[in-house]
Formats: structure tokens, C-alpha cells, sequence
């Protein structure tokens, strides 16, 4: 059974993405929506790791040792500028969609190990990870032209 | 003869459930004058709010001398607001603009027509030469235009210069109503009409101090409520009203948390079997996820989140659960909190459950607060396109391009149009380089001003105010264009419940001022703006023109003016769009089949998520196979970005006065009006005020983390915990030399909502002290409305001899 090396990932990922909107937050409070947004957001993670905690120790009892190059480093802190915003909210939609596919893969697993406390976990969690992406897509979106094309 | 400043909504006319509205007509003539002595009555209706009343300007000798009520119009049947009774003598005032000004050093001095234009032409040129030169322009407008300056500065915007950097001060006002609209129906599109009042059974008003911000509207529901078979009423506010005076129940709830009171409203709904289950089926999509959502929000977690009895709220959904025709009507204490859009669509989610919609009666009014706020975002001067089109259908950008010939891509359609406070963001951060303001005064009417003065004032910026006084945005500016105003310049305009109004021009403008039509159509001639075939990109040359040249554009939307003209428009009532051929006379109600405008060619929006606001794509959309249902969205209730703390232990909550509007551009220049409301104060709960040692009227400072402000304390019926200041009160006519801040923006959070952008000008956190005695002076605050005293022997407000108005029941 290896679904802790995968919940211990998750866990991580989410912490990491966590801590990584609260800094986009603060290095960015002169963008009011991605302040306030990326607060929400960091929030909301911790509270998904939260969520994993149970299971990550119900399922650690089993797991065999972990095994190298288990977890990525993706964030290596903020910049400033208006490219600045755009690297940083780009560094958050790559960690996001790690966190995404780390969902949809715990959740596979979870119909495997017919767990449906964890099944309910995901249902919940993959749901709004999909929403962070798309709110980050659209955000860079509306940011990219400005940033690239118009500003000096 | 009344004195509408003493009693601003007049006589009663009441009316029992199903009758007709009687007929009123108030006028007010300058001095002596009697409607005899008038040479002219010129056809208009109100700018200086949002409801439409149709009115004729009395002219003599050239000069407006005075306004009258419209028998024949169906919005207001004769009466009018106090705010037009007298606000038109704005027009005379002495310190109008007569002339253009330009930027010399740290002064503006005077100049001509030909300079003026020139500066702002050879700036523009000089930033629109290179790639990416559109990013360069930042267009910030009004809810105070007419419909054809609108479309015309559209056109400019999105096919001459291909920016989307265009809003308007909608954006503070009326942003989350058209979200609202369009996440819930799929297009923008008042569903109810005015009418409604007439055959309602319940009336609830959302954050809605209907009778101080379109007093007609509130005659009307007054009318109801002294007739037989009047309509119950609930009203939600923090602040004692005269609304939430008149209203059977009132929930003076904590601001910011509008969402958690509606979730808990509609779990009782749901709970209780109160809903339509078969219209639920037919006509709307989302169910299921919103019961699970609301039903974690029982009564007694309202009553906590809420602070208000969860008795009350009990008593509140048996109020809405139990109505057959129920009238809902949601404005700023929805629009400026948190989760702004989300709670808005929870009141249309309750229209819908309960299928009060489209049918007279059962209606719901998501409300604008400017005159022409409706044709900002009809003709896309602000963060929508023209025609209510979708920014992310190729087929609706085709459709564009076609109508103006020129290439698709010129017309900026990567994202949305780029909301106002985001505007500033990139002028404070110096990528937009010329800001073109018109027609409002950000130096006062956004969040955290000394924000707004430091990015105004920067060098790099070149600021272009066009407006009939030297506001204090136009303080800032680089050129300053004087502007002809309503009565002297002719448009139509559309109200709240779509009913469009020709105005017409009564009298010549003062000195040089000129049409924002001209304005707008001048820089399009000297920028020389070209279609694809090499022709001028915009040949009209006249209102009429412009009007027509709208029609088509509106074609086969569902703001659809085909059917208008200005011949229509003229003698008899306005006209509630759509109005096509086949529906000659508009039409009355939206949706009255149950069939919403969300199939995926026709919607304006494929959605947003309404926690963050991301955008929903095209194929998510039709996935979803909306078919001409609605959505019922969803959310949970989360506090604001700004709650009290130790440091700043109270709540701002900010707001108007029915004898003011805005900024007092045009009503601080009204004698009656400026004497009803001439200076800001501070309102206290007397519970608060005996806490800090405050007694009416001493002398109040008001701290935020942005700024601070001083007032004169009124004793107020406000909720413990909670402050009202008006933001009405700039600084252009305090002494130069004492300018003691009073602006409640001084205070505000720059803080918006994730799906519709409006500011937060609701909840901010604030540190109350006493500073001085008042020395038995009462606040400079009127007594009536939002602001009654708590306490006795306060002198009433009144308007004297001047302010004698009449009021004929029936007609003249």
C-alpha cells in the first residue's frame, strides 16, 4: 500500500501552496483582489491539509519507506513589477496544478482502497483547486497584455 | 403649497392592490413665477438619481426657470424627487465652466477649443504611435451621460483606439446589479417593472433606503402601504430609516454579512416547502447544490453571524414563504459589502425558487443608482460591450466588427473590459498614461482618496476632466473641458426598469461649454479614426444620429431599441426596451414564459466562479446545457477582508442623503438643497456616543488605517458598533486654507468584489474619539431619513418659504 507516500505529497503540496499565497499576498498588497484573494486562497489550503491529516496518519502505518525525489520544489519566493505579479501568480498556478493532479490521483486510489471519507475529501477539495487554477488563469489573462506589450 | 425639503415624498395618493397609481404633479417655479408665466415646457426626466422621472424643463426668456412632474408618464405619474425640484438651478450657477482650461506649471489658466483639443489630440497620437500603444488610454465615465455620448466614447474606445481600459463610476454603484442579472438570467435586464408595486402583497427592500434614493419610488410604496389591501414589508439595513421605520419587520443586521442572512432566509424556504418545485424543475438549474449550501445556515447561526434574534429571521422567511406576489429591491448595502454578487443572486435565487418572476407583482428589481447607469452598460462605456454582447463569444466580437467595419482584432475582447479600480492601478503604476475622466469626481467618490490624489498627481499622467464645474478631480488635471449639461444638450436615458426617456435641449449652454456628444465626436475627427474601408469610423454627427446609429447595434439583443425613435419618444410616456417591431408599445415584464437568455449564442457571460471571480469557459458553459434556464448559484458566507480590532473597533458604513447626490456637483450648487444637508457629520448609536463621551453634535474624528476625518455626531437610530458617514463632502467649497478632511473615502478600503469589482464601501473598520464640544449645536445632519435624531428637541429641517413647491392631486 503506497497511498501515504501519495497523501504525504498531497499534504505537502497543499502546505507549500498555502504558505505560497500568503506570500504572492503580502508581496503584492498594492493588488487589492490578489491580496485579498490569495489570503482566502492560503486559507483555504491550509485547510485542505488539515483535511488530509487523518488520513495521512491512518494510511502511515503501512507505507513503506519514502522513496527519493518524492517532492518537487516549485516556489522560490516572490518578485515585484507587473511581470513580477504575472511569474508569481504563474508560480502559484504550477503548484495549484500539482495539487490537482495529486487530487485526482489520491482519489483513484481512494475508490481502490474503497475509502469513502477520503473519496468525500476530494470530492470537496478537487472541485475548488479546479476554481484556483481558473481564477489564476483568469487573472494572468487579464494581467498578460498589460504586463508584456503596454508597460515599459 | 408644500415644503419638499420639510417633507420631501409630499402628499399621499393611496391606491389598493391592482389599481392605477393616481396621478400627481409637483412643480416648483423660481420665485413669484406661475405656469402662465412660462413661454416653454421642454420634455426631460431626472438625472440626478436613478429612477426616471419624466419632467418638463419651464423655460422663459431663454432661461430655465423651474421643472414640472409629467402626468402622462407611467415611471413617476407627475411627482418628482426634491433633488429635481430644485437641483436644476445647478445650471445657473456662476462658477460653471465657461471655457476650456490647460495645465500651466502648478496652474490651470484659460484657453480656446482649438488648444484644448489639440494637447489631448497630439497626446494621443504621440502614445497610440508603436505596439501596444491602446494600453496607453484609460477612459473613466459616468452613470450621467446620455445613451448616445455612451455609445459614441464605446465606439472610440473599442474600435478607434482598440482599449479596454473604458469604465464608468458605475462600477461604484451599479456593477454588482449587472452581475448579478447576468450570473443569474444570463443577461443584464431588469426583470421586473415599476408596475409591480401596484399588485405586490409583500415588499422587501435589500440594503435599499429606497426614500432617500429614488423618493418616487418610495411614494409609490408609501402610496401601497396608506391604501387598502396594503403590502407587508421587510427591510434590511443597519441604519434606522425611514424605510425600516415604515417596514413590519426590520433586520438591522451587522454589515458584511448580507450572504449568511439570505442563506439562512432560503434554507427556511427550501426547508419549509415554500418553493415552486415545478418552476425550480422547468426553469432553473442548480438545485441541489444550493440547498446543501444553505442548509448549513440555520437560524440560530444567522442570528450569530447576523447579530439579529433568530425569532426575526424565522419571521422573515414566513414573510417572503408566505407571499403570492412578492416585490424584491436590492441596492448598495448589497452591492458595497463583501460577497456583493453572491448575495445579490441569492435575492434573484429567491425570486426563482418560489417562481415570483415575470408575472405582475412578483418582481425584483436589481437597482442602479445614476439617471443613465442602465445605458453606460447597455452601450459598453464601461466593463461590458456594446449591446449586452458577450466579450468571450467570437460571434458577438464578429458581429461588432461587422457593424463598425473594421477587423475583429482591433476590438479588445483577450478579457473582460478592464474595471475601474484596476484602471488606476496601471495609472498609478504608469502604463496608462492618458486617463480621460468625464462626467465624475474620483478625487472624492473612490476608496482611500490619499491613494487616488498621489496617482492623479503624478507627473506622467496626463489627465484629461471634462465636467460643468472645476470639481476636485479636475484640480489634478492636465486639460479640463466644460461640458453642457442636461436642459441644455438632448439624449435619451433609461431608468431602472428599462423605460427610456428622451431629453431634450431647453436652453443654450453657458459660454463655450459643449455637448459631450461633440466633445466625444471632435477627438473622433481629429484622431482620424477610419473604418476598414478607409471611411470615417463614426459619421454621425447629431443625437438623433447617434441614436439611430445605437438601434442597430442593439439589434436582436436583448436590449433591443429597433422599435424606438425620437419621434416615439416624444409627447406621450417612455418606453421599456425591448421594444422592436413586433413589440411596438415594449414591453412591460421580462421572462414571463420562464425563459432566460442563457443559451450560450445569446448570453452575455459564461460565467464566474463567485468566491474569486474566475472566468468560467465556453465549453464549461455549454456543458451545462442551460437551455433558457436560470442559475441558482451558491456560496458560503465569509467575512470581510476588514473587521473591527482592537485599534479599530467599529464598523464604517457609508451612504447618501435624499437631498444630495454624489458629490454635490450639481446639488451642493442647489440653495435649498446644499441649506437641507450643507456639511458632513458622523451618525452614533446613543449607546456608542455615551461610551466615548459623545453628545450630539461635538466635534468627532474617525480613523481608519487609511486616513482620518472629522464630523459633527448625530445620535442616530444606527446599530451599536456601526458609524455612518455621507460621501457627499469633497473639499471644493471649503475655505482653501482649511481644508479639515471630512471625505468619508478618506476611510474606505481599496477592496472589491471578486465578480462584479464595486468597492466595498461598506465595511470598513474605524477608531471613533471625541475631539470637542458642540456647544449645544446639533450635527449639521437632517432630520429626516437615515439621519432622524435619536434624541428629542433637535430643530427640524426645513426649507422655508423657498422651497414651496406644489403638489395637485390628479393633475393640474
Amino acid at each position: 500500500m503506497h497511498l501515504a507516500l501519495y497523501l504525504g505529497l498531497l499534504h505537502r503540496a497543499e502546505t507549500n501552496l498555502a504558505d505560497a499565497f500568503g506570500q504572492v499576498g503580502a508581496a503584492h498588497q498594492e493588488e487589492p483582489d490578489v491580496f485579498h484573494l490569495c489570503a482566502q486562497q492560503a486559507k483555504r489550503c491550509h485547510g485542505y491539509a488539515e483535511l488530509l491529516k487523518p488520513f495521512v496518519a491512518r494510511y502511515a502505518e503501512e507505507a513503506p519507506a519514502e522513496p527519493d525525489r518524492l517532492h518537487s520544489e516549485l516556489f522560490g519566493g516572490t518578485r515585484g513589477g507587473g511581470i513580477g505579479l504575472l511569474r508569481d501568480l504563474q508560480d502559484l498556478y504550477l503548484m495549484a496544478a500539482e495539487c490537482d493532479i495529486c487530487w485526482t490521483v489520491v482519489g483513484q486510489a481512494a475508490y481502490g482502497a474503497r475509502d469513502r471519507d477520503l473519496l468525500a475529501v476530494v470530492r470537496r477539495c478537487e472541485g475548488e483547486t479546479a476554481m484556483q487554477l481558473k481564477w489564476l488563469r483568469s487573472r494572468m489573462k487579464q494581467a498578460a497584455p498589460q504586463a508584456l506589450v503596454v508597460a515599459e | 403649497m408644500v415644503d419638499r425639503i420639510a417633507d420631501p415624498w409630499g402628499p399621499r395618493t393611496p391606491y389598493g392592490a391592482g389599481q392605477e397609481w393616481p396621478v400627481r404633479v409637483d412643480t416648483f417655479l423660481d420665485g413669484d413665477l406661475r405656469a402662465e408665466d412660462v413661454d416653454q415646457w421642454v420634455q426631460s426626466a431626472s438625472i440626478l438619481h436613478s429612477n426616471g422621472d419624466a419632467l418638463d424643463i419651464a423655460v422663459r426668456d431663454g432661461r430655465m426657470v423651474g421643472v414640472r412632474g409629467r402626468a402622462v408618464d407611467r415611471v413617476n405619474r407627475g411627482r418628482l424627487d426634491p433633488k429635481d425640484l430644485y437641483g436644476w438651478q445647478a445650471n445657473h450657477s456662476p462658477d460653471r465652466l465657461t471655457r476650456p482650461l490647460v495645465r500651466d506649471g502648478d496652474r490651470l489658466v484659460e484657453t480656446d477649443w482649438d488648444t484644448a483639443m489639440g494637447r489631448i489630440v497630439d497626446r494621443s497620437k504621440e502614445l497610440l504611435d508603436g505596439p501596444g500603444g491602446w494600453g496607453h488610454f484609460g477612459f473613466y465615465t459616468t452613470g450621467q451621460l446620455f445613451l448616445e455620448e455612451y455609445y459614441t466614447l464605446g465606439v472610440i474606445g473599442k474600435a478607434g483606439l482598440g482599449t479596454p481600459h473604458m469604465d464608468g463610476n458605475t462600477r461604484l454603484c451599479t456593477a454588482t446589479s449587472a452581475a448579478a442579472l447576468k450570473a443569474t438570467f444570463g443577461a443584464d435586464g431588469q426583470p421586473g417593472s415599476y408596475t409591480d408595486i401596484d399588485h405586490c402583497d409583500t415588499l422587501a427592500l435589500w440594503g435599499h433606503n429606497v426614500a432617500e434614493t429614488q423618493a418616487v419610488l418610495w411614494m409609490r410604496m408609501l402610496d401601497r402601504r396608506r391604501g387598502p389591501n396594503p403590502p407587508a414589508m421587510l427591510a434590511v439595513d443597519p441604519r434606522s430609516t425611514a424605510v425600516t421605520r415604515e417596514a413590519d419587520l426590520h433586520l438591522p443586521i451587522r454589515n458584511g454579512t448580507n450572504m449568511a442572512l439570505l442563506n439562512g432566509l432560503l434554507r427556511e424556504v427550501i426547508r419549509n416547502g415554500w418553493y415552486d418545485e415545478e418552476y425550480v424543475a422547468a426553469h432553473t438549474l442548480g438545485f441541489d447544490e444550493l440547498s446543501r449550501t444553505v442548509d448549513g445556515y440555520p437560524p440560530e447561526r444567522v442570528a450569530e453571524i447576523c447579530d439579529v434574534p433568530a425569532a426575526d429571521v424565522r419571521r422573515a422567511a414566513e414573510l417572503l414563504g408566505g407571499s403570492q406576489r412578492l416585490l424584491s429591491t436590492v441596492l448598495q448595502g448589497f452591492y458595497q459589502s463583501n460577497q456583493a454578487t453572491a448575495a445579490a443572486c441569492q435575492v434573484n435565487n429567491l425570486h426563482l425558487l418560489r417562481g415570483m418572476i415575470g408575472r405582475p407583482g412578483a418582481g425584483l428589481y436589481q437597482m442602479n443608482g445614476q439617471p443613465t447607469a442602465q445605458n453606460t452598460r447597455e452601450t459598453g462605456a464601461d466593463g461590458d460591450l456594446p449591446g449586452l454582447r458577450n466579450w468571450d463569444n467570437p460571434d458577438h466580437i464578429a458581429e461588432l466588427a461587422r457593424l463598425w467595419n473594421v477587423d475583429s482584432e482591433v476590438i479588445p475582447h483577450w478579457a473582460p473590459p478592464t474595471h475601474a479600480m484596476q484602471i488606476f492601478r496601471y495609472a498609478e503604476q504608469g502604463s496608462i498614461k492618458l486617463l480621460w475622466i468625464s462626467a465624475t469626481n474620483p478625487a472624492v467618490s473612490l476608496p482611500d482618496l490619499s491613494r487616488i490624489r498621489r496617482i492623479l498627481r503624478r507627473p506622467e499622467l496626463f489627465v484629461v476632466v471634462q465636467d460643468l464645474f472645476l470639481t476636485e478631480t479636475a484640480e489634478f488635471a492636465d486639460v479640463v473641458l466644460p461640458g453642457a449639461t442636461w436642459g441644455e444638450k438632448t439624449g435619451t436615458f433609461t431608468n431602472v426598469d428599462r423605460t427610456v426617456h428622451l431629453s431634450e435641449k431647453a436652453v443654450e449652454s453657458p459660454g463655450e461649454a459643449r455637448p459631450d456628444l461633440d466633445i466625444f465626436l471632435e477627438y473622433a475627427r481629429r484622431m482620424d479614426f477610419r473604418d476598414r474601408d478607409g471611411r470615417p469610423l463614426i459619421r454621425w454627427t447629431s443625437p438623433e444620429e447617434a441614436f439611430e446609429a445605437w438601434k442597430e447595434c442593439s439589434r436582436g439583443r436583448p436590449c433591443d431599441y429597433t422599435g424606438l425613435s425620437y419621434d416615439r419618444l416624444r409627447g406621450g410616456s417612455g418606453i421599456q426596451w425591448p421594444c422592436t417591431d413586433a413589440r411596438p408599445e415594449g414591453t412591460e415584464r421580462l421572462y414571463v414564459d420562464g425563459v432566460f437568455p442563457t443559451d450560450p449564442e445569446v448570453c452575455e457571460t459564461y460565467g464566474q466562479d463567485l468566491a474569486t471571480g474566475a472566468e468560467l469557459l465556453a465549453d464549461e458553459y455549454r456543458a451545462k446545457q442551460p437551455g433558457g434556464r436560470a442559475f441558482l448559484h451558491a456560496d458560503e458566507y465569509r467575512p470581510s477582508p476588514e473587521v473591527p480590532d482592537a485599534e479599530h473597533p467599529m464598523l464604517l458604513t457609508t451612504g447618501r442623503t435624499v437631498y444630495q447626490f454624489h458629490t454635490r456637483t450639481k446639488t451642493g450648487r442647489a440653495p435649498q438643497l446644499n441649506a437641507a444637508a450643507p456639511d458632513v457629520w458622523v451618525e452614533l448609536n446613543p449607546v456608542d456616543a455615551e461610551r466615548l463621551g459623545i453628545g450630539e453634535g461635538d466635534l468627532v474624528g474617525v480613523s481608519s488605517a487609511r486616513g482620518a476625518v472629522q464630523a459633527r455626531a448625530r445620535l442616530s437610530g444606527i446599530r451599536p458598533g456601526v458609524v455612518f458617514l455621507p460621501f457627499h463632502y469633497g473639499w471644493f467649497d471649503q475655505d482653501p486654507a482649511d481644508r479639515t478632511p471630512r471625505a468619508a473615502n478618506e476611510l474606505t478600503i481599496t477592496a472589491w468584489d471578486p465578480v462584479s469589482k464595486q468597492p466595498l464601501f461598506k465595511v470598513a473598520a474605524v477608531a471613533v474619539t471625541r475631539l470637542a464640544g458642540g456647544g449645544g449645536v446639533p450635527a449639521p445632519a437632517p432630520t429626516v431619513g437615515g439621519s432622524a435624531p435619536a434624541v428629542a428637541g433637535i430643530p427640524a429641517t426645513v426649507g422655508g418659504p423657498a422651497a414651496e413647491a406644489t403638489s395637485q392631486v390628479g393633475g393640474e
